[in-house]
């Protein structure tokens, strides 16, 4: 399957997504100026992957900072992590957080609350 | 001698401006289009500043949350596709960061159709009507059942700057005309 990198910016975060190294990240800061053109590759590439996963799917978030609008594109993202665990695939998703930032935290928890897959939580030290 | 007298006024608006302020405690006043740009450009200016005034992280992180939100609303929601070219140009408005000893305080200003008062003004009077645990569900209601709008909004912003805040939104709206508004919104970020 197709790689993709892309390098994060100071509003756009770092994406890996690498089936043969099973690597999938989304890490860094994310206030698009068009969140739905960022997320859309990214949304079009789970699509494609959900055909044929892995049988263990670990899919790591390590955002320092999004924005509502971005929050709606999580979501999308989770739900389609969703659709691959309800066709009985194994999923996890690790939500990191800066072991201060009680907002990311928090929003992790929510995620977990809304999508039915495996959440676990790991805090992180910044320095 | 117009013109001096208009140049005496000027300089007396400047000073006058400059006084007002210190007084208010201003940290940064933009008037015109709010563009991504300039989102950029004012969080990165205030997150500077909050670095070298050694702000704590949370503070820092809400400050910057409660600005991008706040310069959305007004890029994406600020627009009068049906009022004449003399109404306010799309994702235009005020914006003003002050802080004292004990909080800052971000304030954005732009006009909206009257006819549009009324489900805000609901909107936001079901937001401050709301403890924590219901700004949660709120919120989890919001995103699940929530559309993202062609410019890029989820409906999120209000909701999540009075849960990250936990203050209650301070919002005024103050009549132009038969059509317009003008209406200010003011969050507050505890600064410990």
């Amino acid at each position: 399957m197709q790689v993709i990198k892309i390098k994060g910016t100071d509003d756009t975060p770092t994406v890996i997504l690498d089936v043969e190294n099973k690597f999938m990240e989304i890490s860094g800061r994310s206030l698009p100026e068009d969140v739905a053109a960022f997320y859309d590759p990214i949304l079009e590439w789970l699509d494609d992957y959900a055909e044929n996963p892995l049988t263990k799917t670990v899919f790591d978030f390590k955002l320092v900072y999004f924005n509502t609008a971005s929050s709606k594109l999580l979501l999308d993202i989770l739900l389609k992590l969703e659709e691959i665990a309800d066709e009985g695939n194994e999923v996890l998703v690790k939500w990191h957080y800066p072991e201060d930032d009680e907002d990311m935290e928090e929003a992790g928890e929510e995620y977990a609350d809304i999508v039915d897959v495996s959440f676990e939580q790991v805090s992180y030290s910044l320095d | 001698m117009p013109e001096k007298i208009d140049k005496n006024n000027f300089l007396s608006f400047v000073y006058d401006f400059y006084v007002k302020t210190k007084a208010q405690e201003i940290n940064l006043f933009y008037e015109g289009e709010i563009t991504h740009q300039i989102t950029k450009a004012f969080t990165s200016l205030t997150e500077a500043k909050m670095l070298k005034d050694e702000e704590p992280n949370t503070v820092q992180k809400k400050v910057f949350h409660v600005m991008v939100e706040c310069l959305q609303n007004i890029s994406k929601h600020a627009d009068h596709k049906n009022h004449d070219a003399t109404a306010t140009k799309q994702g235009r408005g005020i914006f003003l960061v002050t802080k004292n000893t004990i909080q800052y305080n971000v304030t954005t200003g732009n006009t909206i159709p009257n006819d549009r008062i009324a489900s805000l003004q609901s909107m936001l009077e079901n937001i401050n009507s709301l403890d924590k645990m219901g700004l949660k569900k709120l919120y989890k209601q919001q995103i699940r059942e929530g559309r993202l709008s062609d410019k890029g909004g989820a409906g999120l912003g209000f909701i999540d700057i009075a849960k990250k805040t936990g203050q209650k939104l301070d919002y005024h709206f103050i009549k132009i005309d038969d059509n317009l508004s003008f209406f200010i919104l003011t969050s507050t970020i505890k600064r410990k």
